[in-house]
């Protein structure tokens, strides 16, 4: 571990979406229900890292981002950024703050505006949050911001719209008007899985630069393979919790939970002589609302045992694997067991 | 070697545009596919392999306009037009979309739909419809008692079941799944690949799978052809086109795609973007994106053999060392 603070702490975060009981249902009184979509969530990122934060579609990959983001107001927890906590601020205390986190979206197909031209959806941040003082000095913002994400010259690009751009184009748009407010957490929710395979590498290594020169990534993927070639940790997720989580090499190639072995054996390889009988999990990830008891993962673990169901696991760190790595299973005989 | 079910032969698919231009979607396809056969078409978005996918099915929209042969156990389908197609459609050949939800009807029961397909190729009726539906839906792994649920009450990965087993209602000896898993979750992608498997190694099907995905291609079929610019740059069987590639589009794309065994290994893009097919093309159509372009490339490479069963299409196979 560096000795170096971090600069966004999330700490036992939990975020649930109640669900609309309807009038037969308040009528009849049917119990209120939710959905435990983040149940006690830590994490915390570096300068300078990618933190991938893996996981099946309803893990609450997306919601942990958009908590970050406080675009949804946790139930429980801290999130502390640059050693503030952001959950009991109002907007108003929020705003300057605001700035220092950015986001990116999956599909750069509709999160830029068609009407507006690069220069104006790059310039656009500037202008709502008084920044960048002049117009020139604003403009020479824009142009940097478009170098960073390597669409250089800017001058090719200031006057286009997004429609003449290809996919990976636009993608970078939208990391250049994330960049331009010059945010110390970037949020990259799925950033490269709309575009197409041959593109994709360049999106990645245009992160990978801009993580390098001190920005600290959050990437949301349900990719294993981006996320091994690129972050340097991993969390993996399950029904709101995190199962595994520690250096992404360390990750991959010594997994310990049973979810993490199994999430990797499906990853296909692309060499055709290197085919593996994949390990797979029958069904899907359980519905949010009724979460198992026990450890979550049990009706559909291939190793559980009885008590499986009965002991809710912590994340700690199992004797077969390097520092700062951390599992939640039971099942593994742990530092500082005899 | 068995003769072909499938055969294509110099397709062509262009679509007439509003400003009164062409645009040239598929130019010039080959494809030959043998019983129980799996062959892997890929390529970007773009590049003609829906395309050509619907072309073999004969759903193309009516803007498009169609040349060449695309033959099933020899007979010219494409040349008898619709009458000539309907008798294969679905019996001989089958196809399964990408987003199981547009494919079926949202307000009709899946086992209703089933049933539907069996009678109007009057396969069965009836009871015994039904019951060859719940055979269907069991050998896709979607328990026969959910044959009475609608579209919207299953999941992605089960819907995509639903319509692989209306694909095989009639019994087809070709099967074709254009993205069939891309929506669909990592865990929830393996369980419909592993179906597919089995269903090609049971039912003896021939499968063309439609995708932009190479890893999930290199795990699950023999043979791969390679398309780009609306034409085939590389085909043949997949071992070969990894480890010996003879199109540098092949390679590029085979390393753009970062690997769990290759965490070291950088990940490469392929710069640029492909040509807009609505204008004629000069030279190899992928020369300026290629990291290998030579002189000889501003003439368009035709696709000739490198060695047994493996064509490319690319000078630098040709070329005389100097």
């Amino acid at each position: 571990m560096s000795a170096e603070p971090s600069v966004l702490e999330i700490e036992d975060l939990v975020v649930r979406y109640p669900i609309h009981r309807g009038i037969v249902g308040t009528v009849a009184r049917r119990p209120r229900r939710q959905v435990h979509a983040v149940e006690g969530v830590s994490l915390s990122l570096e300068k300078g890292e990618m933190l991938a934060l893996v996981g099946e579609s309803g893990c609450g990959k997306t919601t942990t981002a958009q908590a970050v983001l406080r675009l949804v107001d946790p139930v429980a927890g801290a999130i502390r950024f640059d050693g503030r906590d952001l959950v009991p601020l109002g907007s108003r205390e929020l705003r300057p703050l605001r700035r220092r986190i950015q986001v990116v979206y999956q599909d750069p197909y509709e999160s830029l505006d068609p009407r507006f031209r690069v220069r104006a959806v790059v310039e656009e941040p500037l202008l709502i949050h008084g920044l960048g003082g002049s117009k020139s000095e604003r403009a020479a913002r824009v142009r940097e911001a478009l170098e960073r994400v390597e669409l250089s010259p800017p001058e090719l690009y200031l006057d286009r719209y997004p429609h003449e751009l290809s996919g990976g184009q636009r993608q970078r748009v939208a990391i250049a008007a994330a960049l331009v407010l010059e945010p110390d957490v970037l949020v990259a929710d799925e950033p490269v899985s709309m575009l197409d395979v041959s593109v994709r590498a360049g999106v990645l290594n245009v992160l990978d630069g801009l993580r390098r020169d001190g920005l600290a990534i959050l990437m949301i993927t349900h990719d294993l393979s981006t996320a091994a070639r690129f972050a340097q940790r991993i969390a993996v997720m399950y029904l709101g919790r995190i199962v595994e989580e520690g250096p992404a090499a360390s990750v991959v190639r010594n997994p310990q939970h049973p979810y993490t072995k199994a999430l990797l054996s499906v990853v296909p390889r692309r060499d055709p002589r290197d085919r593996r009988r994949p390990q797979i999990l029958q069904g899907e990830t359980p519905d949010a609302v009724a979460i198992p008891a026990g450890c979550r993962f049990h009706p559909r673990c291939p190793i559980a045992e009885a008590r499986c169901s009965a002991e809710d696991p912590a994340l700690v760190r199992p004797s077969s694997s390097e520092a700062g790595h951390r599992a939640a299973c039971l099942l593994l005989p742990t530092v500082g067991d005899s | 070697m068995s003769a072909p079910i499938l055969q294509v032969e110099d397709l062509h698919v262009w679509f007439d545009l509003a400003d009164g231009g062409e645009l040239h979607a598929v130019q010039g396809v080959g494809l030959s596919l043998e019983p129980g056969e799996r062959l892997g078409l890929v390529g970007e978005s773009g590049c003609g392999k829906t395309t050509t996918a619907l072309a073999i099915m004969g759903l193309l929209p009516p803007s498009a306009s169609v040349a060449g042969r695309v033959l099933i156990d020899g007979e010219d389908i494409l040349a008898g037009g619709e009458a000539a197609m309907r008798p294969h459609r679905w019996v001989d050949v089958a196809i399964v979309f990408q987003g199981a939800m547009n494919a079926l009807n949202p307000v009709r029961t899946i086992g209703e739909q089933i049933v539907e397909s069996l009678e109007l190729h009057d396969r069965a009726k009836g009871s015994v419809a039904r019951a060859r539906t719940a055979e269907l839906l069991e050998a896709v792994g979607i328990p026969a008692g959910r044959a009475a649920r609608y579209p919207h009450e299953l999941s992605g990965g089960m819907r995509q079941r639903a319509a692989i087993a209306m694909a095989l209602s009639c019994n087809p000896r070709v099967l074709i799944a254009d993205e069939p898993t891309t929506a669909l979750d990592v865990m929830v992608q393996a369980q419909i690949l592993e179906l597919l498997d089995a269903l090609c190694r049971d039912f003896g099907l021939a499968l063309v799978l439609v995708t932009h995905d190479l890893p999930v291609v290199a795990q699950l079929c023999g043979h791969c052809a390679v398309m780009y610019a609306g034409e085939i740059v590389e085909r043949g069987p997949l071992d070969l086109l990894y480890h010996s590639p003879g199109h540098p589009y092949s390679r590029m794309l085979f390393a753009a795609s970062p690997d769990l065994a290759g965490l070291d290994e950088p990940v490469l893009s392929i710069p640029g973007a492909p040509p807009r097919l609505d204008r004629p093309l000069a030279g190899c159509p992928f020369r300026p994106r290629c990291d290998s372009a030579f002189a000889a490339c501003v003439e368009r490479p035709r696709l000739l053999p490198v060695a047994d069963g493996h064509d490319a299409a690319c000078h630098l196979n040709t070329a005389v060392p100097a």
